[in-house]
């Protein structure tokens, strides 16, 4: 199962996205019952493509608040197409998915 | 040194020639996360890690919506966006943070300058929108509040 | 600007009697009037809050506050329950290991019928909340109960509000069971009494303190409150029952917290959803 929720919303021409990645975001600053640092665990990388084309980057910081949130717009898109979301955690931990535009 | 990191790995991306090989897998290689930059303590040294060269320039062209006063710390909505043309990146920092850049958005063409997220803020501090526009680079600063609840339950 | 203003400990419930619509309603079972309680509330809220609409008030603090209104929209953009939503539909549609599952303990199958609990149960002569059932559920198929306060429960809980939203609140106090009468007064005595070494009552802060800063937290406001829960809080970072924030408000003031699903707090929820009648289900919910 992944862990992006997206929505995304074709509309005059642009495509609307929000998206939210399930993520702990551990900022690696928390200590444990014991005392001891919980160690940094987030999402480092998230790229999106719609097509070949690379429509948007971020790259994070465990200063993101827990399950990541963005929104942003992009030109072209229509309902039906695919986005491929790419994601990479501080651990080297990669996945790729799907979402589909509405 | 984060410059040569960026620049080889684009290179890299590129010719794909360590791409069949393994040794990267450069998925996400159009812009490298720049650990220099993540892991500095201090803004400054943050940003120039992240962009090199010049201290950007306070422009009313950029826009950082952000609270007042933060409701609460863990989760603070935050907007950052620019009417300034050719926008490559545009940036968030929170100067008291623990390391200070919380996210860097990659604006290729076509794509709105017009990013939300959500950030963490340990306390009151500075939040500073970068935008690198047409090479240059701009920024907007707000102060935002963070408070501890009287109603921690 | 906001400064702080002190809390006039007992002028809500001054103001409530003045307001009254009708009938006068007390702290006995000869004097109590639950509908004349509730209406008295809707009354003082419109009052004190001159604009926002009755309606509103299932967003709690934010029906009333618009700087934190504009945080939480921005929020709400994508709520933050969206995960726990997912898991609690895919967690009450799992059978048990005996191939039964939620759907068979509840009427309708458990879609749309948050807006009915707590209710009382003539049988057990008890009020009953939605997550005593999730549990007893279990327990009655040969499942282990779930811990209360949060994880699985409240995300099941809030999938069920989920499909109860829109759905006005219909509390009932059957007025041929004297008992149910008590369990209401009981709950509304507990809203009204002053405990732990703040001497605080829920109302303290919840009534007269809505929207008035206590260091620096806004309260929200004792209309509605139930309505939105389970919640996912900021502060939790995670969703949690109304027991559970109960239990942490308790704390809040500095006295001991009763155990969730203890009789006084399911007495507690009785009153206040009872106080919310007529607002709809707007479960689960985001707040600080």
């Amino acid at each position: 199962m992944g862990i992006m929720k997206v929505k995304a919303k074709a509309r005059g021409g642009n495509t609307d996205v929000k998206m939210m990645a399930k993520h702990v975001m551990e900022t690696g600053q928390r200590k444990d019952k014991s005392g001891n640092t919980i160690p940094a665990l987030f999402l480092s990388e998230i790229e999106v493509k719609h097509g070949d084309k690379v429509v948007f980057i971020a790259n994070l910081g465990p200063a993101v608040s827990k399950n990541p949130y963005f929104s942003f717009s992009f030109a072209g898109g229509a309902s039906g197409d695919t986005l491929e979301l790419s994601w990479k955690e501080n651990t080297g931990k990669s996945g790729t998915e799907t979402a589909e535009i509405r | 040194m984060s410059m040569n990191r960026r620049t080889l790995i684009k290179a890299v991306a590129a010719g794909g020639a360590l791409m069949s090989l393994g040794v990267l897998v450069p998925r996400l290689a159009l812009a490298a996360w720049v650990k220099e930059a993540f892991e500095a303590k201090e803004q400054s040294a943050a940003i120039k890690a992240l962009y090199g060269g010049d201290a950007p320039a306070e422009s009313a062209d950029v826009v950082l919506d952000a609270p007042d006063i933060a409701e609460n710390g863990a989760v603070v909505p935050v907007t950052v966006s620019t009417s300034l043309a050719n926008v490559e990146s545009m940036s968030i920092f929170i100067e008291s943070n623990p390391s200070p850049l919380a996210a860097q958005f990659i604006i290729p063409e076509g794509t709105k300058a017009d990013v939300s997220t959500r950030v963490r803020m340990g306390k009151t501090t500075n939040v500073t929108a970068v935008v690198k526009a047409d090479g240059k680079l701009y920024s907007a600063t707000k102060e935002v509040k963070v408070t501890i609840g009287g109603c921690g339950g | 600007m906001k400064t702080i203003r002190k809390i006039l400990l007992g002028a809500g419930l001054v103001i409530l009697s003045q307001t009254g619509l009708s009938a006068e309603s007390g702290f006995t079972l000869e004097t109590v009037d639950p509908e004349a309680d509730r209406l008295a509330l809707q009354n003082y809220y419109q009052q004190r809050f001159p604009g926002v609409p009755l309606e509103d008030y299932v967003n709690g603090i934010y029906a009333i506050d618009p700087e934190s209104r504009k945080q939480w929209d921005a929020l709400m953009e994508f709520p933050p329950y969206e995960f726990d939503l997912e898991e609690g539909e895919e967690l009450f549609n799992t059978p048990f290991a005996n191939g039964k599952g939620y759907a068979d303990c509840f009427d309708n199958g458990g879609i749309g019928i948050r807006q009915k609990y707590p209710y009382w149960n003539r049988e057990e002569g008890t009020v009953k909340t939605l997550e005593q059932e999730i549990n007893e559920c279990r327990v009655n198929n040969g499942e282990a109960p779930l811990p209360w306060k949060k994880g699985d429960i409240a995300k099941i809980s809030a999938y069920m509000a989920f499909t109860s939203r829109g759905q006005p609140f219909e509390i009932d106090i059957p007025n041929d069971d004297p008992r149910a009468l008590q369990a209401y007064l009981d709950g509304k005595k507990f809203f009204y009494a002053k405990r732990g070494q703040l001497n605080l009552s829920c109302a303290n802060c919840h009534l007269q303190g809505s929207r008035v800063l206590i260091r620096a937290d806004l309260p929200g406001p004792m209309l509605g409150h139930p309505t939105h829960f389970p919640v996912v809080r900021s502060k939790w970072g995670e969703i949690g029952t109304l027991h559970r924030r109960y239990e942490g408000c308790h704390r809040d003031s500095r006295s001991v917290p009763l155990p969730p699903q203890s009789e006084a707090f399911r007495k507690l929820e009785y009153f206040q959803t009872y106080m919310s009648n007529g607002l709809v289900v707007n479960g689960p919910g985001a707040r600080k």
